[in-house]
């Protein structure tokens, strides 16, 4: 365990924590958008897998990252538009027709990459820019200002989607159509229109996310994100809905999973029981839904369709 | 409703499913045509290949008549996956500490164990949904990623076949258990086994549970408004619970079907929960959405669905058609299945105005005739 708090190894637990953290607050904070406007989406794992592989196939193809995150959001973009058809013009119920993507992307990501690819082959990973004199700190240094773009990019998002939904027009008639659709639609917000866009921001920050865990990997497997975007979900509940608690959510996952793989790796988890510190995700967020169930509260029209009557 | 109506609607949906799963062969390369022609006799063209589709066919139908009960307290049930590991593994430890059982003992004990393993599984998310207002999608989700970790965990140390570890070889696996729990084959030469019409008589008592007694009659009210069903005293958290169990309890009777009905007559794991369920609790759910969430007609709509998966297996041998496909397909026809219920009720609506049209201007000819 003393092994642990050596400075070096916290500095790189911590970097790799950052690291780790890219993908759910990608996902998690198109989530909220979507959320917001009374939409849940269970399908962003799917729309990651998927987004995942188009980026990793573009990659393969052509080398050039900056086309493979484009494939990633064009794949977003597209499965934004199924999931707008499918819940705001079908009303189709939410949490079932998630699952549905879902199995679309797992399955389809999976035939892709058989068919197209076969054995996996490694691509090229996004590469770490270093700020200027910031990644010169003692400490912080290493540890935050040696990403990728795309941390730096998710990062950034935070403010800029707080600042969508509380200070934009766009923001306020999301807010107004998640929680009272009646309401919004009687002062003319089209509900419809409102919640579309916020689907399609939804799903292609999960098709960001997606691209941005198969570049940081540089390789692609079936089932890639292993429950990745359903913890995603989940972190919007751990937030509360806001951009903010989002960010603290994804960072304390992506910090419990670097720490989980630093201590398979030094050996104070024992091989047999890594197994069940691979658990840890999945409790941990049980134990927060159930913490903050009932002191938060989603927005009143999550999951409801909505009719003019 | 018009029934006629309620069962052509998710027909034409699932059609439209496949005419997408059609342009996916395209995108791989292959002929739809052929795709279509494996695919069919891969299901059902021998007897063999029948045996084949009704076993793949029952651990959905187990989950599926589950699922109904669920979504019928509408209660969301997407932790099908974590109650068949549930199952499976407890009625594996039974299996492993009661060897010498006979069959006649051992067979209803591991499948009760099993269906056990399940109901523990789903209680857990219906208490924390009934009185700690935790959302069970999320729990139950999550509760399949708890599981699967838990089933490597075991499968990798505690319960690991110990020949696995003197060989050196490790592989994740159970050693083979007692000839005495394993499902007995119904007709020799195939692979149909006790579970086969167990599964079925199971979903027909779930029809029964749900149509004809009152535990049945609380769920369905709470389902239609928990608020009028409190008012009519019926205890809702109580009902929560109850579904999510019995959901469960049919998922981990699965688990003990897929364990004992299986060729190796062991519990072997990839990693994934997906390599030990073949995806059954999230196709378990396709099937009962096919089938209108009634048990009976997820009865059809299971073997539908199994025969999908057989005919997956042999699409992969004869065109080199990933299984995979499948998965992506059952994606879709949920999709679509789910998104017709609009057109399905608009269909009705206008069938009804026709209708009482009808009514009004034959009333209007009889005179006043009617009252």
């Amino acid at each position: 365990m003393s092994e642990f708090f050596v400075s070096t190894v916290l500095i790189a637990t911590v970097a790799s924590g950052v690291r780790l953290a890219v993908p759910y607050l990608l996902a998690a904070l198109g989530e909220t958008v979507g959320q917001r406007s009374g939409v849940l989406n269970l399908g962003v794992d799917g729309v990651m897998q998927l987004s995942a592989f188009f980026a990793y196939w573009t990659v393969l193809r052509t080398e050039n990252l900056w086309l493979g995150m484009l494939a990633g959001v064009a794949v977003g973009l597209v499965m934004g538009l199924l999931y707008a058809l499918i819940t705001v013009v079908f009303h189709a119920q939410q949490g079932i027709s998630g699952i549905g993507i879902f199995l679309f992307g797992l399955g389809f990501s999976d035939l892709l990459f058989q068919k197209r690819v076969g054995t996996p082959k490694p691509i090229k990973q996004l590469p770490k820019v270093e700020v200027p004199l910031l990644s010169d700190l003692p400490f912080v240094g290493e540890a935050l200002f040696q990403q990728t773009l795309a941390a730096y990019f998710a990062v950034l998002a935070v403010p800029l989607v707080a600042l969508l939904l509380s200070r934009s027009t766009f923001g306020l008639n999301v807010r107004a159509v998640g929680e009272n659709p009646q309401a919004a639609d009687s002062l003319g917000i089209s509900v419809a229109r409102t919640r579309t866009v916020a689907i399609l921001i939804g799903n292609v920050m999960a098709g960001l996310a997606g691209a941005a865990l198969v570049l940081e990997l540089g390789i692609f497997q079936p089932n890639l994100t292993q429950g990745l975007g359903f913890i995603a979900v989940a972190l919007v509940y751990f937030g509360a809905w806001r951009a903010p608690g989002v960010l603290v959510g994804a960072l304390l996952y992506g910090l419990v999973n670097a720490t989980v793989l630093q201590w398979k790796a030094q050996g104070i988890i024992p091989r047999g029981a890594s197994d069940l510190a691979a658990m840890a995700p999945a409790v941990l967020t049980i134990t927060a839904l159930v913490v903050l169930a009932g002191r938060v509260s989603p927005p009143a029209a999550l999951t409801r369709p909505f009719n003019r009557h | 409703m018009n029934k006629l109506v309620g069962a052509l609607v998710p027909l034409g949906a699932a059609l439209v499913a496949f005419a997408f799963g059609a342009i996916m062969l395209l995108a791989v390369g292959a002929s739809p045509w052929e795709g279509l022609q494996a695919l069919v006799s891969g299901a059902f063209g021998s007897g063999d290949r029948l045996a084949a589709t009704a076993v793949k066919a029952t651990p959905l139908l187990l989950v599926g008549a589950g699922i109904t009960i669920a979504f019928r307290t509408s209660v969301v049930n997407i932790g099908g996956e974590g109650q068949i590991v549930a199952g499976a593994l407890l009625s594996t430890m039974a299996a492993l500490s009661l060897p010498d059982l006979p069959a006649v003992l051992l067979v209803p004990l591991v499948l009760v164990v099993g269906a056990l393993g399940g109901a523990v599984w789903g209680a857990i998310p219906g208490v924390l949904k009934a009185y700690a207002s935790v959302n069970e999608i999320l729990s139950t989700i999550m509760l399949n990623l708890v599981a699967v970790q838990f089933m490597n965990y075991l499968l990798r140390g505690p319960m690991i076949d110990q020949r696995e570890v003197e060989n050196g070889t490790r592989i994740p696996q159970t050693e083979r258990l007692s000839d005495n729990a394993a499902l007995p084959t119904l007709i020799p030469g195939t692979r149909l086994h006790l579970g086969v019409p167990i599964a079925i008589l199971v979903a027909i008592g779930a029809w029964v549970l749900l149509w004809r007694t009152p535990l049945g009659f609380r769920l369905r009210a709470v389902g239609h408004s928990p608020e009028a069903a409190r008012a009519a005293g019926i205890r809702v958290k109580r009902s929560i619970v109850s579904a999510l169990a019995l959901s469960g309890s049919l998922g981990g009777l699965a688990g003990a079907v897929l364990v004992f009905g299986s060729e190796g007559q062991r519990m072997v794991t990839d990693g994934s929960s997906a390599g030990f369920t073949g995806s059954a609790g999230f196709n378990g759910i396709v099937a009962a959405l096919f089938g209108g969430l009634h048990p009976l007609w997820t009865i059809p709509s299971s073997y539908l669905f199994g025969g999908l998966l057989t005919g997956a297996t042999n699409l992969q041998r004869s065109l080199q058609v990933p299984a995979a496909l499948a998965v992506a397909l059952n994606g879709l026809v949920v999709i679509f299945v789910i998104s017709s219920g609009r057109f399905r009720d608009r269909i009705d609506q206008m069938l009804d105005k026709r209708r009482e049209l009808a009514r009004a201007l034959s009333s209007e000819s009889d005179g006043e005739a009617t009252p």
